[in-house]
């Protein structure tokens, strides 16, 4: 059952709701990517407005997860969906929670922007922000493509991405540590660097979850929580 | 569950034709350890046209079996064979083995009358007697010598309509005419005429599809009781009923069984292609 189509259903209208909720759910991942990719700019460039937009647009992202989960039940209620519809009503209702997680996290990393901006001054850090966000964006912008084609291949090795991310955290994490012995006048805006590093973390985790669950809807697997 | 599947093939990568082929075999665990009844490359015909392909398969004891396909799939044909009430029909033959606790049901010296009280059968549409509740219940005991005196025929009667959730809603009116109940409560007593005469196994062709929902909720809860003490073969037309009631359910295409798998996979993951189709409503 390797070939997913949400189409031939003998009521037509029900092809529609599911190609709606998957739409809608990219759409969703498209809206997490960018804000991701501001945020991340935000730090980069000292920009408070760009931070203050992604701060403002999170709203926007809560919006769509309410939306999207509703448009879900109303399928559950209406349609009873079984089988690979089914598993797609009920991977794209956990799908938006963790966009919607990453989203948050995105809003995070925007407020530390701001103070960061705020502060001025050195831009310590930055390179392990720069370096582990690049590593994060590719990840999700693969989940979010292996999503769209519902590549169960491109999404394994998309997991496994995460390890390397797991890595690069870590490895930021040192460095972090070092500059603050270095220099300890600079411990506070190290420690808003370092929240912004575990926020980044964070989301190449929820890829990581959004992998699962393309695995889960083409092959009907669940393969959470396996070493 | 199975490791010996003769007719189990092996699941194929490749794209499945939606049309059947002749030599579909059946994917799944068609077979169980302790089986109550075993069907064995079953063919039922029709004067020449054939109903039912070389069907294989066993029923467990005390299991809800649900068969389900499109009309004309064969799954009533299957399920009248499995106690003769094919036999009945003049021009149709049943070739194959289907046995009962290993015994062949089509032996010519099989007492047919025996066989229907063993494997008892429940219609889709509620048929009871003309005859009083008390009657409708009392007749299978009664021609069947299963009640010495009265006082025991009291008890089977009590004791059927307890069990098909009958009771406290006739026990003032025993007396009075089966077909003055409503339809979802001519269905039980259905169901209580056919335990009275302690089957083994109860066949149910589409027991709920002429009920409302509630009665429909009855009949349902009763056949999860039902399964503590007896093996149930249903056939339905709602995925819904098979998905709620049946512990396995059986996917019937064209007159093949394509399909047997526990309930939980059949409706989450099913393995065949035409399964799928037909259960998420899709044309295949």
């Amino acid at each position: 059952m390797d070939k997913m189509t949400f189409e031939n259903h003998y009521m037509k209208q029900f092809d529609e709701e599911l190609e709606e909720i998957r739409t809608r759910l990219m759409e969703m991942g498209g809206k997490v990517e960018q804000q991701l990719q501001n945020a991340i700019r935000a730090i980069g460039e000292a920009d408070s407005q760009l931070a203050e937009e992604v701060i403002k647009e999170e709203q926007l992202v809560d919006n769509m997860e309410v939306d999207i989960d509703e448009a879900c039940i109303l399928i559950i209620a209406r349609r009873q969906p079984a089988a690979s519809d089914l598993r797609l009503v009920m991977m794209v209702t956990k799908a938006v929670n963790d966009l919607e997680r990453i989203g948050d996290e995105a809003k995070k990393i925007a407020n530390h922007a701001l103070i960061l901006a705020d502060e001025g001054g050195s831009s310590k850090g930055y390179t392990e922000v720069r370096h582990l966000g690049q590593s994060v964006m590719s990840m999700l912008s693969n989940a979010l493509d292996a999503f769209a084609r519902f590549d169960v291949d491109a999404a394994m090795r998309t997991i496994e991405e995460d390890k390397q991310i797991d890595q690069e955290y870590k490895t930021a994490l040192r460095e972090l540590a070092t500059y603050m012995m270095e220099d300890p006048r600079s411990i506070s805006r190290v420690i808003n660097i370092l929240w912004v590093v575990r926020s980044l973390e964070r989301i190449g985790d929820h890829a990581k979850n959004l992998c699962e669950q393309i695995v889960f809807v083409v092959k009907g697997k669940d393969i959470r929580h396996q070493k | 569950m199975n490791g010996m599947n003769p007719v189990m093939g092996a699941k194929s990568d490749t794209k499945q034709n939606l049309e059947v082929a002749d030599n579909q075999v059946t994917v799944g665990s068609c077979f169980t350890e302790a089986p109550k009844m075993t069907m064995r490359n079953v063919n039922v015909y029709y004067d020449d046209k054939q109903a039912i392909h070389n069907v294989s398969v066993d029923i467990a004891k005390n299991e809800v079996i649900a068969m389900i396909g499109p009309s004309g799939c064969g799954k009533s044909t299957f399920l009248r064979s499995l106690n003769r009430m094919n036999d009945t029909v003049e021009s149709c033959r049943v070739e194959g083995e289907i046995c009962m606790d290993g015994e062949n049901l089509y032996a010519p010296k099989l007492d047919v009358v025996e066989l229907r009280a063993r494997v008892g059968m429940v219609f889709q549409k509620p048929n009871p007697f003309p005859k009083s509740i008390y009657d409708n219940v009392a007749y299978g005991p009664k021609i069947h010598g299963l009640a010495d005196t009265r006082v025991d025929l009291d008890e089977i009667v009590e004791n059927s309509l307890r069990k098909a959730s009958l009771w406290e809603e006739v026990k003032e009116r025993l007396h009075q005419s089966g077909t003055g109940l409503s339809g979802g409560q001519q269905q039980r007593l259905c169901i209580a005429r056919a335990i009275a005469v302690s089957p083994e196994v109860i066949l149910m062709d589409e027991p709920c599809s002429a009920l409302d929902p509630i009665a429909t909720a009855k009949i349902e809860e009763l056949i999860e009781e039902l399964s503590q003490n007896f093996t149930i073969a249903i056939v339905t037309h709602s995925m819904q009923q098979a998905a709620r009631v049946s512990h396995r359910t059986a996917y019937f295409h064209l007159g093949r069984l394509i399909e047997v798998n526990p309930t939980e996979q059949v409706f989450t993951m099913p393995e065949h292609e035409l399964t799928e189709a037909y259960i998420t409503g899709r044309f295949g």
